[in-house]
């Protein structure tokens, strides 16, 4: 059951066969960090980015906010090409290592932001660090990781950017900080109206499933999976039999893996259709389960193409 | 102000959960006709949860005709969904309460009075099919 595409909708994003590939053409040591990466997201979401280490998240943000040239392929970002800069006005991007001078204070670098933003909502800012009881004049040197965090997400908040890419923000916070940051996000996203999208790179499954409303699983520098969320819980199950070969599975739905015991067959699928057959016990998966079974599939076909659910191509 | 909770080992989707605890509260007269919802900005910093799924459940309470959104400035109580006025609600409740005391007494643990429910309700549903 694929999701039906919302119509009207207006991509943040879009990515064609994208590819990145590091070291020099003909080098047997060149590597692909991403390949054959084809995607959208819709404006006004909340994209969870989600993958092994070393599956292409970072690189795929990189090219995003132009850190980065495709080798392959092509990249929209905001309906305009990345390698022009004007749409950099739009983009915040946020990188793994909190990008903070410790010996400033939260004040000092809000100015630094007001300096060099065409852009620059210092207010807003500014009662965003407020409401959240952090101090505007202490060293961030000397804050908790959560609240650096948040002086992190209000600098990039204050360029007003139609596009948000956070590259695993939240990894080294602890459970509360953590859930304060998405909060705050989310908030700003809710504010906007559905004027700010927002890929967000990490590893923690549940937080993506709170936050989120699409969902990018990327494995072995490859897109195997992008859609609604709703559309990928929908699509997904976990069936069981008595032991029996799954040759009729296979031809209608893409399975995901297989586990035979003596008495009982189970398969992870993602359905293309209607099931058919009733003597298959179906079960709803978890988002934690569905990725899981993206990131544990291997090897990964060339032929394999990635699903886009409730998607729009 | 209502304020919501969710809860994530629950097979009842989250916006779902915020639609019933909208149609708990009408019918429980915690909230009432004319009163305003929390905004959608409010609900998410709340709970960190995505911004459509507060939205979805709005939609839905509106389709159902129990809240209106008025634009730019929120989301209003309508009317009380069917069911038992207030005070059956709460005479409903007390009873069960002491059943509660009961059970926890007897040695129910809440797993157990969930699953005992359910059974009862299951078995109270097949009675008035056959």
């Amino acid at each position: 059951m694929i999701a039906p595409s919302r119509p009207g909708e207006t991509m943040a994003i879009t990515t064609t066969q994208l590819g990145k590939r590091y070291g020099t053409t003909g080098n047997s040591k060149a590597k692909w960090a991403l390949r054959e990466c084809t995607l959208d997201v819709p404006e006004g979401r909340i994209c969870g980015l989600v993958g092994a280490n070393g599956a292409g998240k970072t690189t795929l943000l990189k090219l995003l906010v132009g850190l980065a040239r495709p080798s392959s392929g092509s990249v929209r970002v905001l309906g305009q090409p990345s390698d022009t800069p004007a749409f950099l006005r739009d983009v915040g991007y946020l990188a793994q290592e909190v990008p903070l001078y410790r010996r400033w204070t939260a004040a000092d670098h809000l100015s630094l932001g007001a300096n060099l933003n065409g852009v620059w909502d210092g207010e807003a800012a500014r009662e965003r660090l407020q409401s959240l009881d952090i101090p505007l004049d202490q060293r961030v040197g000397t804050m908790s990781g959560g609240q650096r965090a948040q002086v992190a997400l209000a600098l990039a908040l204050g360029k007003r950017p139609r596009l948000l890419l956070l590259d695993e923000p939240v990894a080294a916070l602890d459970p509360l900080a953590r859930r304060e940051f998405l909060a705050s996000l989310g908030a700003a996203v809710a504010e906007s109206e559905g004027g700010l999208t927002v890929i967000l790179s990490s590893h923690l499954v549940s937080d993506l499933e709170r936050i989120c409303d699409y969902l990018v699983v990327l494995a072995e520098s490859r897109n195997l999976l992008s859609g609604d969320l709703d559309g990928v819980l929908a699509s997904h199950r976990l069936l069981t039999s008595a032991r029996r070969d799954i040759g009729s599975i296979e031809h209608q739905h893409t399975v995901l893996r297989v586990e035979h015991t003596p008495r009982q067959t189970s398969v992870w699928v993602r359905l293309e259709g209607t099931l058919h057959d009733p003597s298959w016990q179906s079960e709803e998966m978890s988002l934690e389960d569905i990725v899981l079974a993206y990131l544990a599939r291997r090897p990964v076909q060339a032929a394999d193409a990635p699903a886009a659910i409730g998607g729009v191509r | 102000m209502l304020t919501f909770h969710l809860t994530s080992h629950s097979n009842v989707a989250p916006y779902l959960q915020i639609v019933q605890q909208v149609r708990q509260s009408l019918l429980a007269g915690v909230l009432h006709p004319g009163d305003q919802l929390p905004t959608v900005k409010d609900v998410v910093a709340a709970l960190a949860i995505n911004p459509n799924t507060v939205l979805k459940a709005y939609r839905e309470l509106e389709r159902e005709g129990l809240v209106e959104g008025r634009q730019g400035v929120g989301t209003f109580a309508l009317r009380r969904p069917d069911g038992p006025p207030p005070a059956v609600q709460a005479m409903l409740g007390r009873s069960l309460a002491r059943w509660v005391d009961k059970a926890r007494l007897a040695g129910f643990d809440d797993a157990g009075m969930e699953s005992l429910l359910r059974a009862t309700l299951l078995s109270a549903a097949d009675e008035a099919i056959a």
